[in-house]
């Protein structure tokens, strides 16, 4: 590994940690395309920004820039509140617009300004060693590196700072303003936060990946834990690692790092989607059809509790008359017999005592619709589960 | 450019006049099906489907090696697709919200066109060169056979929109309804989403991913705020969308270094912006103005009632009182006094002012209203 290539894993694994935080934030306060918003819009501050400075990752521009991401913010919220558009719908005309003005000032100034929108868009992260910073003419390592390391340090203490306000007005609105901390700056706090990051971030990894860098980490933790804390961990190894194997995969195929980091992000996020132990696709669509046979097996039951003739509940009969195809049939009553609710004598089915009392207990609940009646039914009668 | 310049132009550059019909068209198929995604509450839908249609084009020319650009829309559609239900199964089967499943869809399909797109220039092909208009979108790139496409989906969009109105219609407001009537609503649902997805990606070549989402909100935004018919805004928001291309169009061939896609997106910005504020119905300025006359009014009916106070400790009702008296309370001015005696419920006499018969049971009903909504 060269000097070069070691920077530019570390400006990576820095952009990361440094998006994974307000992106952890704002995937919990259901405002995960906000960011989406002010990684498009912030290209006419960073134009005008260039204007000004000359120099793309000078902090004035930054602070510029950011700023009209706040801008962005402020626009969705007041159009939002003049109730004429939904907020998505807000958000969805507000960050064209910017960025359309963004592309016509670089297109109309192209001679003079060294910007293109596909750097802004993409950015180039193998060029973000090449930018050194010469502090009293000692080369101090890359310039990127020293903005997104300030930018993580800055989140890293609001975020132990104001953990416990974060939280509360996250989880709980309500209960954060009666407590005192105002939630509007909490929100505008986190907003800039994320702003200036996006901004940070935008030349080493161009607008998209920031977006996916900020979104899918945090969303894949929340697939994996309902504790804050531990989501946090969770989004910053997810994105550290991403950023990683991402720039060797890269490396391998010779194509873009922040295009083959996404991916990378993409395939974690699609393992941990699929198989997140409670809340993946598989053990959802499990629990599901666990579900389902569980309340077909009530209905079955159900079923022969109304009838005493023995012709109703013959087993062929009874697959006819609930009109249940084989497999299903065989899987519900087979259920039964495991559990020992039914008995099977010369192909009539009837209940056992234990049967006839989880009846009972489920026709209650169904007379008088309340909970407790319900709660413990499974876990009373079923040894084994649909 | 002059405007007669620009019409002349129009009839007899090839150029200008295919760009301007396909972006004309394509407003129009936008305005169109956007109008149901907004109502749908799925306004960034659209945003999320362009960029997801990326990886599509770039996997559509790896296989096939050429750059036919009917080949690569197809591509375009089926990731589209695939994004546009990957996103409606994450928020159906687990916990993630719609702007986190959007946010999803959107960065990391977006970011693997990227990496394909990278390492397709890195081949050794010439052929390559081009794809990454579909990023930005070059509406000069825009020949026949293009718009000819563009029209025919306008076509078979507007037909199925025309045979399914009366569900598309029932599935926006009332879905549950539309479930109970015995409609098939997934169909209706999928069939709307395949249209949206489709004028999507036969814009993408135009207007590129990043703005193809304005094209899609922005006209149906505007026409929202003109009428509460859906019939009326899809075919205002279609209008509103084809005079933004035809426009944006013009205004970008009239200088240089002006990108079409932006351009249109401004304009179609504009419409919305005016729609905001002068919509008479919705807009702000008219609720503005409402509300300040509602306020006036309500000033004056409070004077009515002091003095109707003052009144009912005296004798007679017309018993004159000094203006002076009503100073402990603000709420009058010159004018509204003598708006209230054109209402004809005072009499002013230099500085003293004596309640009308008409006033008193004005002010007496007045009252009266007030007690019964308490």
């Amino acid at each position: 590994m060269s000097s070069p290539q070691i920077e530019i894993q570390l400006i990576a694994a820095l952009v990361a940690a440094a998006c994974a935080i307000p992106g952890v934030f704002l995937v919990l306060r259901k405002m995960a395309l906000i960011s989406d918003a002010i990684s498009h819009s912030i290209l006419p501050g960073i134009v005008l920004g260039f204007f000004i400075t000359q120099d793309l990752s000078s902090p004035l521009l930054i602070v510029l820039a950011a700023g009209t991401g706040i801008i962005t913010v402020v626009l969705v919220e007041r159009i939002q509140k003049t109730g004429l558009v939904k907020e998505d719908t807000a958000i969805g005309l507000v960050f064209p617009a910017l960025f359309s003005i963004g592309v016509l000032l670089i297109a109309k100034n192209a001679n003079d300004i060294h910007l293109d929108v596909d750097a802004v868009l993409l950015g180039e992260l193998a060029f973000a060693p090449f930018d050194r910073l010469l502090l009293l003419g000692i080369d101090a390592g890359p310039k990127a590196a020293w903005i997104m390391g300030v930018i993580l340090l800055i989140t890293l203490s609001l975020l132990y700072l104001f953990f416990k306000e974060l939280k509360v007005s996250t989880f709980d609105v309500g209960l954060s303003s009666a407590l005192g901390f105002s939630p509007a700056l909490l929100h505008y706090g986190l907003m800039s936060v994320s702003s200036i990051t996006v901004v940070g971030a935008f030349d080493v990894v161009g607008a998209i990946l920031v977006v996916a860098l900020m979104i899918a980490p945090a969303a894949a933790a929340y697939l994996l834990t309902a504790d804050l804390k531990k989501m946090l961990w969770l989004s910053v190894c997810f994105g550290v690692f991403a950023a990683i194997s991402g720039y060797w995969l890269a490396h391998w195929l010779d194509a873009s790092i922040a295009g083959s980091i996404t991916t990378v992000l993409g395939l974690v996020f699609l393992l941990v989607y699929f198989f997140a132990p409670k809340k993946g696709l598989l053990s959802v669509m499990y629990r599901q059809k666990q579900q389902r046979t569980e309340v077909s097996l009530l209905t079955f039951l159900l079923h022969l509790n109304n009838h005493q003739e023995t012709e109703e509940r013959h087993i062929n009969h009874l697959r006819e008359h609930i009109n249940w195809q084989q497999v299903k049939a065989n899987t519900v009553v087979g259920l039964a017999l495991d559990n020992n609710l039914i008995t099977i004598t010369n192909e009539v089915i009837s209940l056992t005592t234990k049967g006839l009392s989880f009846t009972q207990t489920a026709l209650e609940y169904i007379i008088t619709n309340k909970d407790d009646k319900i709660e413990h039914l499974k876990d009373d009668f079923f040894l084994f589960r649909g | 450019m002059s405007i007669t310049e620009y019409f002349n132009l129009l009839f007899t550059d090839y150029t200008l006049r295919t760009i301007s019909l396909g972006t004309a068209v394509l407003g129009a198929i936008c305005g169109m099906l956007g109008s149901f995604a907004v109502l749908r509450k799925q306004s960034l839908l659209g945003d999320a489907i362009s960029h997801a249609a990326l990886p599509g084009i770039a996997i559509a020319f790896l296989i096939t090696g050429a750059k036919d650009t009917n080949i690569l829309l197809l591509g375009a559609l089926v990731s589209g697709l695939i994004g546009a239900f990957w996103i409606r199964g994450m928020i159906s089967k687990t916990h993630l919200k719609s702007d986190t499943a959007l946010g999803l869809v959107l960065s990391l399909f977006f970011g693997f066109g990227m990496l394909l797109l990278t390492y397709i220039q890195k081949q050794p092909n010439a052929n390559q060169a081009g794809l990454d208009k579909y990023l930005f979108g070059q509406a000069a790139t825009l020949v026949e056979s293009d718009v000819l496409l563009m029209v025919l989906v306008t076509a078979t969009a507007l037909v199925v929109v025309l045979l399914f109105w009366k569900e598309f219609k029932l599935l926006l407001f009332d879905p549950d309804y539309a479930n109970t009537l015995g409609f098939n609503t997934k169909f209706i649902d999928i069939l709307i989403t395949f249209f949206i997805v489709l004028a999507i990606v036969i814009g993408l070549q135009t207007v590129g991913v990043v703005l193809m989402s304005a094209m899609l909100l922005a006209p149906a935004a505007a026409a929202r705020q003109w009428t509460s018919s859906l019939a009326v805004m899809v075919f205002l928001a279609a209008l509103i969308g084809a005079f933004s291309g035809v426009f944006g169009t013009a205004i970008s061939a009239s200088q240089d270094n002006l990108s079409t896609g932006p351009v249109i997106v401004l304009v179609a910005s504009f419409f919305v912006v005016v729609s905001f504020v002068f919509s008479p119905t919705r807009g702000l300025l008219f609720k503005q103005i409402r509300l300040i006359k509602n306020r006036r009014d309500l000033q004056l009916k409070k004077t009515l009632q002091f003095m109707y106070g003052i009144a009912q400790t005296h004798e007679s009702i017309d018993h004159p009182h000094t203006i002076r008296i009503l100073n402990n309370f603000q709420g009058f001015t010159k004018k509204s006094l003598r708006k209230m005696e054109e209402n004809q419920w005072i009499l002013l006499n230099k500085q003293q002012w004596s309640l009308t018969l008409k006033g008193f049971t004005e002010a007496q009903n007045l009252f009266n209203q007030q007690t019964q909504h308490e």
